[in-house]
């Protein structure tokens, strides 16, 4: 029994890369179109912390996507670097009144530095071995965020100012705010379209596919995936530190489990290993939930009967069936 | 009164003891996923849900029909078992050509449907069990008292343990579990029928599992949370002791049982932690684990 | 059903349950119809409660659909005194976010004061911008004393109970009479922390004497036998549990089947009588634990609790979170009532000022007053868990040891530290 992880089986056969400009196909340029007018329009047509929310949603799966949909990794402890990139945004932005952009920045390399030894770590075993141990070592974060004083425990830090970006522009202002996290979005899920389709991200595609195979070419594959790892776990901590600057606080909800359950959730039900897949497995899960949070523990069902449908019917999720249906790779 | 490392020796002693109960938890719980994985290939992240189930099972028994504790301890792995053959037959059957991540999604999907049934049905504050009173009272050791029950506990785990390690290692029936683990096609040309066998397995995983959570109903809580908070730890212990042999699956369960609770005497704030953290030790030194094969 | 009103707010407004939701809203109009001030008042704009609770999680019953009944009830009776009212109700699932994000979407949409709010970190989230958006926010459920110290707002009141308060009573009335060596078996972290060291102060300064604590990994601890038997090798006369919810309940659980209880008392720190109805008489005997409010109190809390239990889930007493939720509703609306809906409507800070200004008097708690600082003070009382043969009925689990007077339960204000005091 080989251990390999997510095969080409069940995903969308890869096809040809007619590149138009950037990597993007033709149709994933239509896409991509698409999405930066909804970005444009959308504040002025919804409540803009709804879509803020639902944009640090979206870069924490397509951060997780880089892992599981190029690599083939699947990491069960995502939340670690979701929570901890909210709180050292939160901590440092509070409590050492670091501007904006710092706090933010602060948050992703913390998360990646965490990453980088978790990974480090967690890589030497692979396929669900890999799965058991990022969802332990996370769980132990998890405690670790429980104690500590920085955290402030069960209250979590509360509070958090969002300052003035570069030292200008107030981000108090809902507006602002949300311009900022609509350019993190998209210049975040631009960089991980080019690492994807950049030479390095060949490698790990050839490692997803076949890992002795590409060992065997001379590519020191555990490498490739330790870095893959860093880069998806800082990305993920961006997505946590935007989140808690939006909120204006950082919880120990964002660590917990069940958040990386929900990531998982979100990529799945998008569509594993495509481009535009996280975002709208996101959108759809972040929306569900703020429909049917009055049904209390029944969204723990919901989500659940979602997992079990995606699984047994609709592995590819859902941009990956629609790229079937049109024949196109999205 | 002697001491021991700064601490006396009778708590030390004490402390070892009731490290064996929350063992006894570890070990049938690794034991049972030991099973399923090794002829299912799957990692059941249900399994956490449905040691739960046998714990509420147990409570529906007595608060609806009546049946008490010893009823508990035959019907429940029964009733959970069956209800576990039929996840295989719906779900779980289905995945076999696929990659084992997607078993693992698949059961994460299934414990958070049972979990959040519960969560709706029964709320989450925990509902009472009481300890059957032919195992109530406690015996005075000298340096503790020592609930009858908790003894109880540690033997019934331990003789489920060697049961189910006899039943596989040395029977026909076992014979058939381990040939099919190796190569299942040859197995099913010998006319051994390998679809419904790993049925049943997983049934008796799930039982084991099921057996568990009446084991552990009168002392915790019967809550729904019960088996997510436990099952992480788990699957850290899976990890320590890896997944190739029953034995040391078992072995694991109760070694780290009893370092958690040397935790609890000497650093207590640690003891959640410790096995994550011996995870990592052994990772580094033997990454296929103490006694798994590489 | 009722789907017109989620079309209208933008990203799909957490509000209650359609069905609950109407109930609410009949049940204000029938009582108008009864006093048939109907015509009359058809015109005042309704005021709008919203009960943001537990409705999934571990604090559901001691709080969740209670709390949203006691709030109605409130809501029923000043309707009856010619208000409009509206109750709405959310689960927050003790998220911070998910309950701040209800709570900024229901103020943006004319919801006028959010009620209840257990998990402390929740409410401090609420706290914030119930103050930034100028509304009102009405407290039963949290525990944390910072609502009314670092962080009070003009902007909240705290009603039902403390830490402080919990410290205080346990602490100090059980040291007096007799309980003078404790053991604590602390959750590890801030809440547990906090429960422990102020209850810790009040036993020293009543000439007990702390011998130990044990400190267990929160939330990851489910089997507490190894720090009880700590606890009863230190042979202390009273074991302090200072945790809450199910970990309470599982400690003295396996605090009796450890024989604990043989020589130690056992003193729940953060205890509603709801987990005594859950763990039921034989095993909670004997038990130690502080609130502010028991239904068999007085004559004034049976006949509330009577009043009140046809809309309790399941038909259940009301516990101490819940009755304070009918407590700050009813002085919320007496006060809307004194200085006009339009004006409460529109200033939260008033509302909140007149609250204060006027002294409270309800069934549940009797007469009382609203500290500057925000804080509701009212006596709190020590109980005893009956044992099994000394009850007289299915609700019957509670008798008095000990009363704190109102003016020395809570939190002397110039130890807070909370700005809104003038020094």
């Amino acid at each position: 029994m080989s251990d390999t992880a997510i095969t080409a089986g069940a995903l969308p056969a890869p096809k040809a890369e007619n590149a138009v400009a950037w990597g993007f196909s033709r149709a994933q340029f239509g896409a991509l179109a698409a999405m930066i007018v909804f970005l444009a329009v959308a504040p002025f047509v919804l409540y803009p912390v709804f879509i803020m929310k639902l944009l640090c949603f979206a870069l924490f799966a397509l951060a997780f996507n880089l892992l599981i949909g190029y690599v083939g990794l699947l990491s069960f402890g995502h939340a670690a670097y979701f929570g901890m990139g909210g709180y050292i945004a939160g901590y440092s932005a509070k409590a050492l009144g670091l501007s904006p952009e710092l706090a933010i920045l602060g948050g992703g390399i913390v998360a990646g530095l965490l990453g980088a030894v978790f990974g480090w770590i967690a890589i030497r075993r692979q396929g669900i071995y890999f799965a058991m141990i990022t969802l332990a070592l996370a769980q132990m974060v998890y405690f670790f965020c429980v104690q500590a004083p920085f955290t402030g425990g069960e209250d979590g830090i509360q509070a958090i100012p969002r300052g003035n970006l570069l030292g200008v522009v107030p981000l108090d202002r809902d507006m602002n705010m949300y311009w900022l996290v609509a350019g993190i979005f998209l210049g975040s899920f631009l960089l991980i379209h080019r690492i994807v389709h950049s030479p390095f991200g060949q490698v790990l595609k050839a490692i997803r596919e076949n890992e002795p195979r590409t060992t065997s070419l001379g590519y020191k594959t555990d490498d490739y995936k330790l870095v893959a790892f860093i880069l998806s776990s800082a990305l993920a901590g961006v997505a946590g530190a935007t989140k808690s600057l939006v909120f204006g606080i950082a919880t120990l909800t964002d660590v917990h489990w069940s958040m990386s359950g929900e990531v998982v959730l979100m990529t799945l039900v998008g569509g594993l290993g495509t481009t535009f897949g996280p975002v709208i497995g996101a959108a759809v899960i972040v929306t569900m939930q703020n429909y049917l949070a009055e049904l209390g523990a029944w969204v723990t069902v919901i989500q659940g009967v979602i997992f079990v449908a995606c699984v047994l019917a609709f592995r590819r999720g859902i941009i990956g069936e629609l790229g079937n249906l049109l024949k196109v790779k999205l | 009164m002697e001491d021991l490392f700064g601490i006396p020796a009778p708590l030390l002693f004490g402390q070892v003891l009731l490290g064996l109960i929350n063992g006894a938890f570890y070990a049938m719980l690794s034991l049972g996923l030991a099973v399923i994985f090794g002829l299912l290939n799957i990692v059941n992240m249900a399994h956490g849900a449905l040691f739960m189930m046998g714990a509420f099972v147990a409570w529906l028994l007595l608060d609806k029909l009546g049946l008490g504790y010893w009823w508990a301890l035959l019907l429940s792995p029964f009733i959970v078992g069956a209800f576990g053959v039929l996840l295989e037959k719906l779900f779980i059957s289905r995945l076999y050509k696929l990659d084992h991540l997607y078993g693992l999604l698949l059961t994460f999907g299934l414990a958070l449907v049972i979990e959040g049934v519960f969560r709706n049905e029964f709320g989450s504050s925990g509902l009472p069990y009481r300890i059957p009173p032919e195992l109530s009272g406690s015996w005075d050791l000298d340096f503790m008292f020592l609930p009858i029950y908790r003894a109880w506990v540690v033997i019934f785990a331990l003789v489920a343990c060697l049961a189910t390690w006899l039943v596989i290692e040395k029977t026909r029936l076992g014979a058939y579990l381990r040939a099919a683990t190796e190569n299942a096609p040859l197995v099913q040309a010998f006319g051994v029928n390998v679809p419904r066998m790993v049925t049943l397995t997983y049934g008796a995983g799930v039982a084991l599992a099921a057996l568990g959570g009446v084991l552990a109903a009168p002392i915790y809580s019967v809550n729904p949370q019960m088996g997510s908070n436990l099952i992480i730890v788990v699957f850290a212990v899976v990890v320590i002791g890896g997944m190739g042999s029953i034995l040391g699956a078992v072995l694991t369960g109760f070694g780290l049982g009893i370092v958690e609770g040397m935790t609890k005497v000497f650093y207590p704030e640690a003891s959640a932690t410790v096995i994550f953290v011996i995870m990592v030790i052994v990772l580094l030194a033997r990454p296929a684990g103490l006694f798994g094969r590489a | 059903m009722a789907t017109h009103q989620r079309g209208r707010l933008p990203s799909g407004a957490q509000l209650s349950a359609p069905g609950v939701r109407r109930r609410g809203v009949l049940a204000a109009a029938g009582a108008l119809a009864a006093t048939g001030t109907v015509p009359a008042r058809a015109q005042t704009p309704t005021i709008r409660l919203g009960v943001l609770t537990d409705m999934s999680g571990t604090y559901r019953d001691p709080t969740g659909p209670g709390s949203v009944a006691c709030t109605q009830q409130a809501a029923a009776e000043m309707a009856s005194r010619g208000l409009s009212v509206e109750v709405l109700q959310a689960d927050h699932q003790n998220k911070p976010d998910v309950g701040a994000n209800i709570a900024r979407q229901w103020y943006d949409q004319g919801v006028d004061a959010v009620v209840d709010v257990p998990t402390s970190s929740v409410a401090l989230a609420i706290n914030g911008i119930a103050r930034e958006k100028n509304k009102v926010f009405l407290n039963s459920g949290a525990a944390t004393s910072d609502l009314t110290g670092p962080a009070c707002s003009p902007n909240t009141v705290h009603f039902t109970y403390d830490t402080y308060m919990l410290a205080k009573s346990t602490g100090a009335a059980l040291a007096k009479a007799g309980g003078d060596t404790w053991f604590f078996v602390t959750a590890d972290y801030a809440f547990g922390h906090a429960l422990q060291r102020d209850t810790a102060r009040f036993v020293e300064a009543a000439g007990g004497k702390v011998l130990g604590a044990a400190r267990y990994p929160f939330p990851a601890t489910t089997d507490f036998s190894a720090f009880l038997v700590q606890a009863q090798s230190s042979r202390a006369k009273v074991l302090g549990l200072a945790n809450a919810g199910t970990d309470t309940a599982t400690c003295i659980k396996q605090a009796r089947e450890f024989g604990l209880t043989r020589n130690m008392r056992i003193a729940g720190l953060l205890m509603s009588f709801m987990e005594v109805h859950s763990l039921g008489l034989p095993t909670a005997q004997g038990l130690l634990m502080t609130e502010p409010f028991y239904w068999d109190l007085n004559d004034r809390t049976r006949a509330f609790s009577e009043r009140v239990r046809p809309r309790m889930p399941g038909q259940a007493m009301p516990a101490q979170v819940q009755a304070g939720c009918y407590g700050v509703a009813m002085h919320y609306l007496k006060a809307v009532a004194d200085m006009g809906v339009a004006a409460a409507k529109a200033d939260g800070r008033a509302a909140v000022a007149r609250m204060k200004a006027m002294p409270t008097d309800d069934d549940a708690f009797g007469q009382g007053r609203i500290r500057e600082d925000g804080r509701k003070i009212h006596p709190s009382y020590l109980f005893e868990v009956k044992a099994p043969g000394e009850s007289r009925g299915q609700w019957d689990y509670l008798k008095v040891v000990a009363t704190t007077p109102a003016e020395e339960a809570f939190r002397p204000m110039a130890e807070g530290g909370c700005p809104l005091v003038r020094s």
